[in-house]
């Protein structure tokens, strides 16, 4: 039963990850290089920028969520099982989202790249 | 990529798994929580513990952030999983842990992948423009 809790919080864990990943990469893209804006007009104006986007408010309330689900799943089950499991599953969430919602070209490459780390984040876990 | 920008993927790295690290020892701390009292999730925040790895987890966030305003995400992720790589060799060669053959293993793999990506653009807009593109 315990096992089936787990699993329930690191589906929790990647959906909301996932939206959370999206929404920040598409606030992001429409604040610019927050470095240069940085350099240019200080750090209290790429602070305000980054924060004042809607998507990264949006973005914040799903990795709330996922914080959360976080700490309870930790206080149930390893370091080792949870993060890698995690990680690895929003991995392919991730790439998909990325193709289908911010039409990133995602090619043979970074497909390529992408099966081989979460992969590599399963055999991890074990 | 400037060495600015590597070094944000390495704090990105740092902070998110050193923070993850110490969510894990408050909450061994705190014990299981129980699925009908959810509330002890936030009463958790106020372990020094888990209010250290949320500080780390904020450095963390302040650099994914970063890293996506100049990078796509599908790039951004994969170079990050060397995080794993990291806390495997640290487990290895300071905590004296015994790292198994699977592990090596994924270690390769990761390591692979983010060779495959490290070869590439940051971003699907200077794949379009780039010189290629003109040819």
């Amino acid at each position: 039963m315990k096992l089936v809790y787990t699993w329930s919080t690191i589906v929790i864990m990647v959906l909301s990850t996932t939206v959370g990943d999206i929404l920040l990469a598409r606030a992001m893209k429409q604040v610019g290089d927050l470095g240069l804006l940085r350099r240019t007009k200080g750090l209290g104006a790429a602070v305000k920028a980054a924060m004042l986007n809607a998507d990264m408010l949006a973005a914040l309330l799903f990795f709330a969520v996922g914080f959360f689900t976080l700490l309870v799943s930790l206080s149930w089950a390893d370091l080792s099982l949870v993060v890698p499991a995690t990680a690895s599953l929003t991995f392919v969430t991730n790439a998909i989202a990325a193709k289908l919602f911010l039409g990133e070209k995602v090619d043979g490459r970074r497909w390529i790249a992408n099966i081989l780390v979460c992969l590599g984040v399963m055999l991890l876990a074990k | 990529m400037t060495l600015r920008k590597y070094l944000v993927l390495v704090a990105m790295v740092v902070f998110g798994s050193l923070g993850d690290l110490l969510l894990k020892r408050g909450m061994s701390q705190l014990g299981p929580i129980s699925v009908h009292d959810w509330t002890h999730a936030i009463t958790a925040l106020f372990n020094p513990w888990v209010a250290a790895g949320v500080l780390l987890l904020i450095g963390f966030f302040a650099a994914y952030s970063s890293a996506l305003s100049w990078a796509d995400l599908t790039y951004v992720m994969p170079a990050t999983s060397l995080g794993y790589v990291f806390i495997a060799l640290l487990s290895v060669f300071v905590l004296r842990e015994d790292v198994s053959l699977t592990r090596w293993l994924g270690i390769i793999l990761i390591s692979s992948g983010v060779a495959v990506i490290g070869q590439s653009h940051n971003t699907t807009d200077k794949v379009a423009h780039g010189p290629e593109a003109i040819l």
